[in-house]
């Protein structure tokens, strides 16, 4: 699975991500954690399109109910149980993605692209629409779950630090997680129906299951991501289920590269640089209201030429000096 | 109490009337034409080009706004008139599809459609803010003609918009002529055939470059219209076309890729839902819709005609 050639430059990173909160500003330490949160978001999706070829393009929902559901779930007046909370926000994302998933995995193609955005704007318009999660305006999470066991407290997340090594655990291991999928007979069986469905049924695997399965492990996983979302604004609002997020989140696994989890990780990276350098005031002065401008004409320019995305970059220079 | 509220409701529900009722349907059918007019489009360049087009709301939101910001423009040089402003939005639309069409799209056909998504996705971010820079962020009315502005009585006291008929109308007009050209010319067959079975055109000698040009031009331009006669009605405002383009991803699904009579059927379909869910049910209003998709996709899951 993962050797020390092409690893080294994750194990550079966490190396880094370790020390950067003992002399990091502030602003930053903050940027590193959402870089954090996005790539656990990034793996999760990655799961589904890159190691089993189903391209969603609702994958926010399932970020957004995770990130609901902490913030709904946690009382005013004091911090929430993390035993309580945590498994809550990955059953609500679980839940609602067995429902979509059971439906959407019916179609395929253009059919399961437009299928799953349209269950996402209808989880959207739910936030949206009803007072049940504050509608438009979003509700608030006071005070950061803590993590006890027997009444005496481990970690307190709402300590700035405490909560940076705990979304740093995360990722690393969703990472490890994935990993160990990917290398398992369930990751092989993925890549199987990516690679080609008709043959895996034809071999004798019931590939729906499977599909489901890896359907519903990607959408918890993305409302841990979310989950963490939560803690660290301390706000909710429907737009982090929009399906601007969902196209945001389906670009970093496409910018890193697809079919790799550390391109998941590299493209979440690459996007938080990319929308901080469009929106810096500093380099583009009055224009950086318009930085979307400048993000799309990214977008399409490093889809048309890089489709392999970052880490395809050395492969895809080597095979133009060949040629 | 809850279900006393719940019966107290229905009861004084507006159905009774029916005047009311036959304002909300006249209503939901004029809602369901319009997002015909943005889904037949999008149909079409899903069926022939197999282009997954993210940037189809666009198109509504740029005629939305070239009715607002081309009239000024148009009463100055042509005398104005809010028919001048369309014939000018709809030539520069077909004008625009066009070029769009080979400076762009032309290139994602053999693209996979994570790549087609995602390269629209980036035209959407470039439409708005160009949008912004050019018309900047505010809301804006249109004014409708003034022969249109009045109102058509219906019942005793009730009144109906005369400029929402107008709109079902254009739009039923526009459907027949669409039926007429599909139906009934060669380019209409040649288009049907490549619905159905691209390589085939080809193969027969078609100039399926052309073809692929025109329907796409089309397909802009029927959206354009749609946000142009719209916008008396809706205003125009940010970010209106990624609603639109959701919907009519939704009747895309509900009527089956590539059909035509399946966007018909299915933007009547989620007018009415959209409709009287919003006078039955206002607080599940948003949902109505996907509920109804997601219906149709356990009982057909290729949507309504598969192709046609």
């Amino acid at each position: 699975m993962m050797n020390l050639r092409s690893s080294w430059p994750l194990l550079v990173l966490l190396v880094f991500a370790v020390m950067f909160p003992f002399f990091g500003e502030k602003y930053y330490v903050d940027l590193v954690m959402k870089i954090m949160i996005l790539s656990v978001f990034a793996l999760s999706l990655e799961l589904l399109v890159g190691q089993t070829g189903l391209v969603s393009f609702g994958h926010a929902a399932f970020f957004g109910i995770g990130a609901y559901a902490a913030a709904l779930l946690s009382p005013q007046s004091g911090p929430a149980s993390f035993w309580i909370l945590f498994p809550a926000a990955l059953l609500a994302a679980g839940l609602y993605a067995l429902a979509v998933g059971a439906l959407s995995l019916r179609t395929r193609g253009i059919y399961f692209i437009m299928v799953t955005l349209a269950f996402a704007q209808m989880a959207y318009y739910v936030f949206h629409d009803t007072k049940f999660g504050g509608g438009s305006d979003g509700i608030y999470l006071y005070f950061r779950p803590e993590i006890a066991i027997g009444g005496v407290r481990l970690l307190d997340l709402g300590e700035p630090r405490a909560f940076y090594f705990f979304v740093l655990a995360a990722l690393v291991l969703t990472f490890l997680l994935l990993a160990a999928a990917q290398a398992s007979r369930f990751g092989r069986a993925l890549a199987g129906i990516k690679a080609n469905e008709q043959r895996m049924r034809a071999a004798g695997f019931a590939t729906y299951p499977y599909k489901l399965a890896a359907f519903v492990v990607a959408a918890m996983l993305a409302g841990v991501a979310g989950f963490l979302y939560a803690l660290k604004d301390g706000y909710v609002n429907p737009e982090i289920l929009s399906w601007h997020q969902s196209g945001a989140v389906l670009l970093m696994i496409i910018l890193g590269g697809l079919g790799s989890l550390r391109g998941a990780v590299f493209g979440a990276i690459a996007f938080v640089a990319l929308q901080e350098f469009y929106q810096s005031q500093a380099i583009f002065g009055s224009f950086a209201k318009h930085w979307q401008l400048p993000l799309g004409l990214t977008i399409i320019a490093f889809v048309a030429l890089m489709p392999k995305g970052l880490i395809g970059l050395g492969a895809q220079l080597r095979m133009r000096k060949a040629t | 109490m809850e279900i006393a509220a719940l019966i107290a409701h229905w009861r004084c529900s507006p159905v009774v009337d029916l005047a009311t009722f036959l304002i909300q349907c006249l209503n939901a059918v004029q809602y369901g034409l319009l997002l015909f007019l943005v889904a037949s489009g999008l149909t079409l360049i899903f069926g022939i080009m197999g282009v997954i087009n993210l940037a189809h709301g666009s198109f509504y939101m740029i005629g939305a706004y070239m009715a607002y910001a081309l009239a000024p423009w148009v009463g100055v040089t042509l005398g104005g008139g809010f028919f001048m402003t369309l014939a000018v939005g709809l030539l520069l639309s077909i004008a625009f599809g066009y070029l769009l069409e080979w400076s762009f799209f032309s290139f994602l056909y053999e693209r996979e459609h994570l790549q087609q998504v995602l390269m629209t996705y980036g035209l959407i971010l470039v439409f708005e803010e160009l949008r912004s820079i050019l018309v900047g962020d505010d809301v804006h009315g249109v004014a409708a003609p003034a022969w249109l502005s009045g109102s058509v009585p219906l019942g005793d006291v009730m009144t109906y918009p005369t400029y929402r008929l107008f709109i079902s109308a254009v739009c039923i007009a526009v459907a027949l002529g669409l039926y007429f050209v599909l139906a009934r010319t060669r380019l209409g067959m040649m288009i049907r055939a490549g619905a159905s079975n691209r390589e085939m055109v080809q193969a027969m000698g078609i100039n399926i470059k052309f073809l692929y040009r025109v329907v796409f031009a089309a397909g802009v331009a029927l959206a354009v219209l749609a946000g142009m006669i719209a916008a008396p009605v809706s205003s125009v405002y940010p970010n209106m076309g990624g609603q639109v383009l959701i919907i009519s991803f939704v009747v895309v699904v509900i009527g089956g890729i590539g059909s035509v009579r399946g966007a018909m059927l299915a933007s009547l379909l989620v007018g009415l839902v959209d409709t009287f869910g919003k006078v039955f049910f206002p607080e599940a209003a948003g949902v109505l819709v996907y509920v109804l998709m997601a219906v149709i996709l356990l009982w057909k899951p290729e949507g309504l005609f598969r192709l046609g």
